[in-house]
């Protein structure tokens, strides 16, 4: 078995001694030309005059192109066909991108860059949550409504109420690579595109549009990324297309790289949030309705908004059953970058809205406010049980929906795990205990105070486009035995490729080292998702299992007949394939297979079953199954300054039967700390006109070595998926990014140390917003 | 310019290099070593990060914000010369393979090289020595897991470089690389116009983010009489040359809290370049060094030509951006008196580890017999240029050591300065935590842990 074995990441050796290649390492032919852009100062303006000269005359520069100059489609729009590669007559953010410059060196093209002279007639910039619904300017016709039952009057009946509303910041995915592509002209107008991107095929898309070429004419192909997290699902397309358009312009060679501050600027974010919330609930914590609005800041275009609020609002429960709510949700169209696709995609901003009122009931109440996250849960499944279990359906026992078990929208919680997980927890973090050594550490301490603080994810695993949620896999067998691997899934670190080839070589019953991992090539596996919402591994792991079992029947059928054997005597294990009493090696068998012409190449499929949603109702099952996972955290903040440090993280986390504990673990580990930052150091600045003032990190912090916890104790549930999944494995690369749900928790727990009120903090919980916080709570407010 | 120096074992002669060209740049284009990553191209995310030996050793630095001529006559490792003639892996190499250190490997080879670096010296302090490198991806914990293993593996043999001997000898590579602070004086006195390049962790970001063209350039790393500490019975004396992390060990001695400021100065890459003249000449309102030296009662030491004057420091910064400094003058040298330690620095950022500060403030407050004897209060970010807080030095002075005195003297802040309010901070918060940093100080030195910062899990 090659699955469940904690092997590194395949490229491991080539990442510690520099020969991992990423776009920009890749040897170029001579003369190749390097590409910038000219960015628009201003958020908004009507272009009134486009001197160029200067840039046509500065040292290196080949050629410089225009929205005029653009053969075909100016579009690298994800989704509306709203988003010009050049800006035409206007422009939308500070930052969008107006000519592009060709040169014959990067230094030179970004030099060059900078001379153009561009004239604006200025127009009001819509830069806030205000101005934006004052002009009503957003995203489809009005705000999107989900939600069950009667919420108004069930809230105003219950025994007590909290409301509230705060500001949740976006992030900034620094990815360590940032966008690359390079474009290489081929014979007959075809252009090969190697892109830093997570979707191979709306690369090749756009490619094929700007080029005016069918998309048999381009073929994309990327190795790996250096870190992805969403922001190169759709963001890579510029400087793809613009390589593309200046190789077919030029006949030559184009690479194009941002400059970090250049990403910074131009590239969308994590969608920044605000949330008001109204909740109604019993004296003993439990929950009777909830009244959600999301105001969500969108940027200039739609690129993936509405799929990202989508699950912002269906995340909006996480863990809990809502008996009656509502969720209101605002896409606001404002001119800053466009807002993309950030691990866990909306649903992070949906769940610390829910974490927030759980926060603020438990502190109204004075109760703990594990216990009154344990009240609200979901119910257990029918059967419920202790990990691990075997795979029964559930369903099998009543068609009726439990209550108790629903979402808001619809679909029936089949596999909660959080009750078995949070006691768990409990136990190994030593809550109890260390909850009341705070309390008395904060008794006595009036400057340090401590906080500690709980919280579970449930994430819902799927494409909510229904449609996205297939995969393809290309396998071939070479007459020596050896393995070539191809899916349609992306490398951008998360250990996907070692993951599959562990389910290739499992296969097959060969070692690891028989199988190559290959760059993902929509020349070899067509019409790909994106390689996100977690579902890599799920998804080409189904599609490459199939690709090798396909090959694998067919060898077994031929050697069966071959020794006059059944079929079902035919097995492969330990590098061997075993028929009958016979037995040979991998090799010998693929040998003899090739000699015997049978066809050792196959491809694979894979849809997910059981998922079918209605995003406009906001009913059904958008979710083949959910992942889920706990955590605690435990912080210090010196109230004098709000300085704050995350002493001890407790994870817990469900990743099924993992195909890789270690590549999970990392998951885990990692996601954690990203997801402390985006609540704590990493904030994002807008200046009154509508410019990032935090383009580089000398101004934007994403945690640094030292901000991880100084314990930090990382665990895997174990439990086997009950939906059937490859080996019963469950998606990892989303779902734990939201445990750092806890550490913002935690602060506000601290904070809460420091008087009566609730402390009701923004985030990040920059030091400056905690001391802030520290004072409210001492004034009372 | 002529320069010569080691990479990866092998002797490297350049002739006529563009005085800014970076390192990085040169690694990648020229010689196609495309292992050491462009992150941020900054000096701030450490992706770039090499491995310089000169005769203090082996030293992690930023290949992005170094440019060539800075290494004359030094070896330089880059992460494809890590590993054995035979390919075998260095010990973080295999430690960070087998501790699951790496994830989309872009940051690794930086991290490696900082690893090397921090095993071939035997440090142990591995989120000090990794400070300056960010990874988005593994949240750290497996990193420092493998730092921890490998550090008692030993070093392997093949990475002991030694610096560039031949370099001694061409001791003047030209006007630009003066070979000593009496050449620097003529060149500079010759052409005043010229920006002089000390460790370019600042004048580095000029070339690589303004894109400027700076011509002349006067490389002042071959000034060795510009480097080092002298102390004596009555003075310590800082050349103007000394790197930040030298000068943070002599202060980790003499003025812990100032020692304890700089190593949350940036980074080990950033400090082993970064100069404390570079720090005061760039005239920065938010350099970290000029409050605490300001503090410490500094005096600055200015030469144009053969004419040497002396000023204190806080005199030398007259308003934003401008400093009392001529044409043809630089800085020789800081000085302040030996005393005991009264001095604490409270650096307040967004995050603890390199970052730029929102406020600096640095207290330097002497109390005999129970009443302030003298105090001496400085701060960064609370104005255009580093300030002393005078009324609430006058409000502290002759008054009793005791709370009432710091409320009182807390008023003095907001005669004494109108902060901004930028992407670090509000302005409120800048004053405000001022005054806090006051309270601070106080409370520390009548007992007791202040700072998140030395609080246990």
């Amino acid at each position: 078995m090659s699955v469940t074995i904690p092997l590194p990441h395949d490229a491991a050796r080539m990442h510690v001694t520099g020969t991992a290649r990423y776009v920009d390492d890749i040897p170029t032919p001579a003369g190749s030309l390097h590409l910038a852009f000219g960015l628009s100062p201003i958020a908004r303006g009507r272009i009134t005059g486009l001197d160029l000269d200067a840039v046509r005359a500065a040292p290196g520069v080949v050629a410089v192109m225009t929205a005029k100059d653009l053969p075909f489609a100016n579009d690298v729009s994800p989704s509306a066909h709203d988003e010009p590669l050049l800006a035409e007559d206007e422009v939308f953010y500070a930052g969008q991108p107006v000519f592009l410059v060709v040169a014959t060196s990067h230094l030179a093209a970004r030099k060059a860059a900078r001379l153009g002279d561009m004239r604006f007639e200025d127009l009001p910039a819509i830069l806030t949550i205000e101005q934006a619904l004052a002009a009503d300017s957003r995203f489809e016709d009005g705000p999107r409504v989900y939600g069950r039952g009667d919420v108004g009057p069930a809230i105003a009946a219950a025994p007590r109420q909290v409301e509230g509303e705060f500001e949740l910041g976006g992030q900034e995915h620094f990815y360590l690579e940032g966008q690359v592509a390079l474009a290489l002209p081929q014979e007959g107008g075809d252009m090969v595109v190697h892109s830093s991107t997570q979707h191979p095929t709306e690369i090749q898309h756009k490619v094929a549009e700007a080029l005016g070429v069918p998309m048999h004419g381009v073929r994309v192909e990327i190795r790996r990324m250096g870190g992805g997290f969403g922001g190169k699902e759709s963001q890579g397309n510029a400087l793809a297309v613009a390589c593309a358009v200046a190789a077919r312009a030029t006949g030559r060679t184009c690479k194009m790289r941002y400059d970090r501050d250049d990403d910074m600027t131009i590239t969308g974010k994590r969608h920044a949030f605000r949330i008001a919330y109204r909740a109604g609930f019993e004296d003993d914590g439990r929950l009777i309705g909830v009244d959600f609005t999301h105001y969500a800041i969108c940027g200039w275009a739609m690129d993936l908004s509405l799929p990202v609020a989508d699950r912002a609002m269906l995340h909006a429960d996480n863990a809990y059953y809502l008996p009656t709510v509502r969720i209101e949700s605002h896409r606001l169209k404002t001119n800053t970058q466009s807002a993309t696709a950030y691990r866990g995609f909306g649903g992070p901003q949906g769940m610390v809205g829910i974490e927030r009122v759980m926060d603020h009931i438990a502190h109204d109440l004075g109760l703990d406010p594990v216990l009154v996250r344990q009240r609200n849960y979901y119910a257990a499944p029918v059967g419920g049980g202790a990990a691990p279990r075997p795979s029964a359906s559930p369903r099998g026992i009543s068609n009726k929906k439990e209550a108790g078990r629903v979402t808001p929208y619809g679909m029936e919680v089949e596999d909660f795990e959080l009750q078995g997980m949070t006691n768990a927890l409990m136990e190994s973090s030593g809550y109890a205990a260390r909850r009341a050594a705070i309390a008395a550490w904060n008794a006595d301490n009036a400057v340090i105070k401590k906080g500690i603080a709980f919280s579970p994810v449930k994430f819902g695993i799927s494409f909510t486009l229904t449609h996205l949620n297939q995969a393809g896999a290309l396998v071939h067998v070479y007459q020596d035995g050896s393995v070539h691997l191809n899916h349609g899934g992306t490398e951008m670190g998360q250990g996907l490729f070692q993951k599959v080839a562990q389910v290739a070589a499992d296969r097959f019953g060969i070692g690891l080292e028989a199988v190559k991992i290959t760059a993902t090539d929509t020349g070899k596996v067509p019409n790909t998702s994106a390689t996100a919402a977690s579902s890599g591994s799920d998804l080409n792991g189904m599609a490459v299992k199939a690709a090798c079992d396909t090959i694998r029947d067919r060898m077994a059928a031929f050697l069966a007949e071959r020794a006059q054997a059944d079929v079902s005597d035919v097995r492969f294990a330990d590098g061997r394939v075993f028929v009958g009493a016979d037995e040979m090696s991998f090799a010998e068998a693929a040998a003899a297979a090739y000699q015997g012409r049978i066809s050792l190449s196959a491809t694979g499929f894979y849809k997910t079953p059981k998922v079918a949603w209605d995003r406009i109702k906001g009913e059904g099952r958008p979710f083949f199954y959910f992942a889920y996972g706990c955590a605690v955290t435990e912080v210090a903040i010196d109230t004098r300054t709000g300085e704050n440090r995350i002493l001890r993280a407790d994870l817990l986390h469900d990743a099924g039967a993992s195909l890789n504990p270690a590549l999970d673990i990392g998951q885990v580990e990692g996601a954690y700390v990203q997801g402390a930052g985006w609540l704590t150091t990493e904030e994002l600045v807008w200046d009154d006109a509508g410019r990032l003032r935090t383009h580089a990190p000398s101004t934007y912090k994403i945690p640094a070595c030292s901000d991880r916890p100084d314990v930090f104790n990382v665990g895997l549930w174990g439990a086997v998926n009950r939906e059937d999944t490859i080996y019963r494995s469950k998606a990892v690369g989303e779902p734990p990014f939201m445990l750092g749900i806890s550490a913002w928790l935690a602060l506000s727990d601290a904070v809460a140390a420091c008087g009566t009120a609730y402390p009701a903090m923004d985030a990040p919980a920059t030091a400056e917003e905690v001391w802030r916080a520290v004072r409210r709570v001492r004034d009372g407010v | 310019m002529d320069i010569t120096f080691l990479l990866n074992g092998e002797t490297v002669d350049l002739t006529g290099v563009a005085p800014t060209v970076t390192l990085l740049d040169w690694l990648r284009e020229d010689r196609g070593l495309t292992g050491t990553k462009e992150g941020c191209n900054e000096g701030d995310c450490g992706a770039c990060t090499v491995m310089v030996t000169d005769q203090g050793g082996p030293k992690a630095l930023n290949a992005c914000i170094l440019f060539l001529p800075q290494l004359h006559g030094k070896a330089i490792r880059t992460v494809e010369g890590v590993s054995g003639p035979e390919g075998d892996l260095h010990p973080v190499q295999q430690a960070m393979i087998d501790h699951h250190g790496s994830q989309c490997g872009f940051c690794t080879p930086g991290f490696i090289m900082s690893m090397a670096v921090g095993h071939q010296t035997g440090a142990t302090d591995h989120d000090t020595q990794l400070a300056g490198n960010l990874c988005r991806c593994t949240g750290y914990a497996p990193i420092i897991r493998a730092a921890k293993a490998a550090a008692d593996v030993p070093a392997p043999d093949w990475l002991r470089d030694a610096p560039e001997a031949r370099a001694d000898a061409s001791a003047e590579a030209g006007r630009a690389l003066p070979g000593s602070s009496d050449a620097l004086a003529r060149a500079y006195e010759q052409h005043p116009n010229a920006t002089l390049v000390a460790g370019a962790t600042d004048v580095g970001l000029w070339v690589t983010k303004q894109l400027r063209d700076l011509d002349p350039v006067i490389f002042l790393n071959r000034c060795d009489d510009l480097k080092g500490v002298e102390i004596d019975a009555d003075c310590v004396r800082i050349g103007a040359m000394t790197d930040m992390e030298d000068l943070r060990a002599v202060m980790a001695d003499l003025h812990p809290s100032y020692g304890e400021m700089i190593r949350r100065y940036a980074s080990v890459q950033v400090r082993n370049a970064a100069t404390i003249g570079g720090n005061i000449a760039n005239g920065s309102p938010i350099g970290d060094n000029p409050p605490a030296l300001i503090a410490l009662g500094a005096s600055l030491h200015l030469r144009k030509g053969d004419t040497r004057r002396e000023m204190p420091l806080e005199a030398f910064f007259l308003d934003y951006g401008k400093q009392d400094r001529l044409p043809g003058e630089f800085v020789e040298a800081i000085s302040f008196p030996r005393q005991p330690d009264r001095l604490k620095c409270y650096k307040l950022s967004k995050r603890f580890d390199q970052d730029i500060s929102a406020v600096c403030g640095c207290f330097n407050i002497t109390v005999t017999d129970g009443t302030v004897a003298e105090a001496r209060v400085a701060f960064g970010g609370m104005a255009g240029i580093p300030k002393r807080a005078r009324h609430v030095e006058v409000a502290l002075e002759g008054q009793p050591w005791e709370a009432a005195t710091i409320t009182m003297a807390q008023a003095g802040f907001e005669q004494d300065f109108t902060p901004l309010g930028d992407m670090r901070a509000s302005a409120a918060y800048r004053l405000e935590t001022a005054k806090a940093m006051l309270e601070r100080y106080f409370a520390e030195d009548i007992g007791g842990a202040q700072s998140v910062l030395e609080i246990a899990p």
